[in-house]
């Protein structure tokens, strides 16, 4: 029988990782998410499943103890938010590029600088481009719920190993705050020595064996020609993510004429926004993207044959709009409408800004 | 009674060769850089133990970035000096295994001074050798943390000046001050006798991994010959004369 | 007479030149050749192998590992 609860999505992602069978969480405190943490170390899983938690002395370090863990082949994670991040972009980009699975998760605050600590969506460049140096991505998994926060630990780390590369939550201070009905993931043992020999032998760290050369984890190549090979078989993998793992939820788009593109807390805002359109007869959907990256680029351009109109509605001052207007081929409209700073917008302001950015246009 | 050569050159009479934890890779350091007897050591350590089946190298962002080219054990390569946050990572979920990170003086004193301050605070069950040759190799010459005073590097064309570019930093000495680090010495590979101390010791710090005893602190007070634009030799004599003095031989602590 | 005889072995090829195991060298059996190998380097080479001892002293201070050394009692 499935383990219901009410429960914060901060502490969900910390409940899941110990039932997906994480082996480490390294982090370090930061509004909104410390509750990752906190709730980590009252469970005290290193008693019961051995994962290991500890609290690092940066965001820095956290990262690049995930690396050190991920390099062995083991499931590893970190939090923070946005600030946090920025700091980790260092490690993501080594992680990147010494091809090593890992989880992380970013419970966005607003910026720039320290911000405020209240929710936005204003690092999905960060995300999605990349985010540190070099030509890289990381898989990002956008949840709306907190039973998604639960559910995307565990898919985030088998996209992470299925690939190679680092995956990330991008929640917001929304949904790491938010309470809501979970349904907890069933317990998966933590993977054991033999099993991690048997899956990873070509490149984890466990000691040299007699039977094997030994395995070095870098991403460093200094001969170009070779680096661009690299560079292109990290690029054959992210078309092979682009072509197999794009992740989306459409919302009443079968009869819509107009389009929100939304994720995350905003994408529950336009739900409402719906019922107002459709009350007033306006017949608008929403194409709700999951993966971030991968992006739904064919799913929304196959929707802008179909509607006159899309208006993304982001917590930023607009950052997936550039993607929808590229998916969308520029051939219909396509506007931004968004809140930020923390600040989050009400459903009646999406409607007015359907009505004046795009039906009035 | 005359021997001839051949009769000498015969296997079983060999009484040191290169120990099989080293490959067979020609090293890319220049000629009489210390690195290379620092690396030969620590294999021989290595091999002693019989550890090369649970040993992990940490390699740093300088000149022994390639350090994995070398030894044959399993490596990691960490971004510029986060070694010891990398060998945490690894050690907490390895208690069992050998993890030891190989810094320079810029990736260990200067870049990164918190993630090792915080790795020996912590007693992270790690050996940390620390290549101290007061000067940036690979980047060409430029001035470290440990850049002594009147030093002329790339970057202090002038000499080292305290009102302009600080003072030579004793890391190792802070380092011994935190609880966590049980072993902290210093030590060099100029001379033969050296070599043999400095190969204890590092001998010693992974002895004290297997005891689980924390953070084991290794500094070799090393040359840079091309940085310092020195032969080999002569190096070794301006490391004694001007390093030495300020950078003492010798444990620091030992718990 | 001495007891035991010694003799090193230098990887000519891989050895780059740089003197330390000549100014180690207790009894002043090696010094650089007058050839070079094939990177252009003055290679390590027992010029006075009478004087051997076989301490290694060389091939502790090598940092390229080039040095194999030989030991036999001769008495």
């Amino acid at each position: 029988m499935a383990e219901v609860k009410l429960m914060k999505g901060n502490e969900v992602i910390a409940e899941a990782a110990i039932r997906c069978g994480c082996d480490v969480y390294y982090g370090y405190p930061i509004t909104p998410q410390s509750e990752v943490m906190e709730t980590l170390m009252a469970r005290k899983p290193w008693e019961e499943t051995g994962m290991v938690v500890l609290q690092a002395e940066s965001e820095i370090s956290s990262i690049n103890m995930v690396y050190g863990a991920a390099a062995c082949g083991k499931k590893a994670m970190t939090s923070s938010s946005s600030p946090g991040i920025s700091l980790m972009q260092e490690g993501l980009t080594y992680l990147a590029g010494a091809e090593l699975p890992c989880l992380v998760v970013d419970v966005v605050r607003g910026g720039p600088g320290l911000g405020t600590i209240q929710p936005a969506q204003s690092d999905y460049f960060q995300a999605t481009k990349g985010g540190g140096h070099g030509d890289y991505h990381l898989i990002v998994l956008a949840p709306a719920s907190v039973q998604e926060m639960n559910d995307f630990v565990g898919l985030g780390f088998d996209l992470a190993f299925k690939y190679r590369n680092p995956a990330m939550i991008l929640a917001d201070g929304v949904i790491g705050q938010m309470m809501e009905k979970v349904q907890l993931s069933e317990y998966k043992p933590r993977w054991t020595e033999e099993e991690i020999e048997k899956m990873s032998d070509s490149w984890a760290l466990t000691g040299k064996k007699a039977h094997r050369s030994h395995n070095t984890i870098t991403s460093l190549e200094l001969d170009s020609y070779k680096q661009e090979t690299f560079n292109h078989k990290l690029q054959a993998k992210y078309h092979a993510m682009e072509e197999n793992e794009v992740r989306f939820e459409e919302i009443q788009c079968e009869d819509a004429e107009y389009l929100f593109a939304a994720y995350g807390s905003a994408s529950r805002i336009c739900q409402k926004a719906v019922q107002l359109c459709r009350e007033q007869g306006i017949k608008v959907g929403i194409l709700r993207p999951i993966t971030l990256y991968p992006f739904p680029t064919k799913e929304i351009e196959r929707l802008s044959k179909q509607v006159k109109g899309i208006l993304t509605v982001e917590m930023s001052a607009g950052q997936m709009v550039e993607d929808v207007r590229l998916a969308a081929k520029f051939k219909i409209p396509v506007e931004h409408y968004g809140r930020f700073g923390g600040v989050i917008p009400t459903p009646e302001e999406i409607v007015e800004a359907l009505k004046k950015q795009i039906i009035g246009a | 009674m005359s021997v001839e050569l051949k009769d000498i050159i015969k296997e079983e009479n060999i009484v040191y060769k290169k120990t099989p934890v080293l490959t067979d890779n020609v090293m890319h350091y220049c000629p009489g850089c210390s690195h290379g007897v620092v690396h030969k050591i620590i294999a021989e350590v290595i091999e002693e133990m019989g550890i090369q089946d649970k040993t992990i190298g940490v390699s740093p962002v300088g000149c022994s970035v390639l350090a994995y080219n070398y030894l044959d054990i399993d490596w990691a390569e960490a971004a510029h000096g986060r070694a010891p946050a990398v060998a945490t990572g690894i050690s907490r979920i390895h208690r069992d295994r050998y993890v030891f990170t190989y810094q320079g003086d810029g990736d260990l004193a200067s870049i990164g001074c918190g993630e090792i301050m915080h790795a020996c605070s912590r007693g992270e069950n790690i050996v940390v050798i620390f290549i101290n040759n007061a000067i940036y190799g690979m980047t060409g010459g430029q001035m470290a943390p440990t850049t002594l005073l009147g030093q002329v590097t790339a970057t202090t064309p002038y000499g080292r000046d305290a009102k302009l570019n600080g003072f030579p930093m004793k890391l190792t000495e802070l380092l011994a001050q935190l609880d966590g680090t049980c072993y902290v010495t210093r030590q060099s590979v100029h001379t033969p006798a050296n070599v043999r101390k400095a190969k204890a010791a590092i001998r010693k710090a992974f002895e004290n991994t297997r005891k689980d005893k924390g953070t084991s602190f290794v500094e070799i007070v090393g040359t840079c010959n091309s940085g310092w634009k020195m032969s080999p030799v002569d190096a070794n004599k301006w490391m004694v004369e001007n390093m030495f003095p300020k950078y003492q031989l010798g444990d620091i602590k030992d718990i | 007479m001495a007891k035991f005889r010694g003799a090193v072995v230098v990887d000519k090829e891989k050895c780059k030149g740089c003197n330390l195991c000549v100014v180690a060298c207790p009894t002043k059996t090696l010094d650089l050749a007058k050839e070079v190998n094939g990177k252009g380097y003055h290679y390590s080479e027992m010029v006075n192998p009478e004087a051997c001892i076989g301490c290694a002293s060389c091939a502790l201070v090598c940092p390229d590992s080039v040095i194999t050394v030989y030991k036999m009692n001769v008495e």
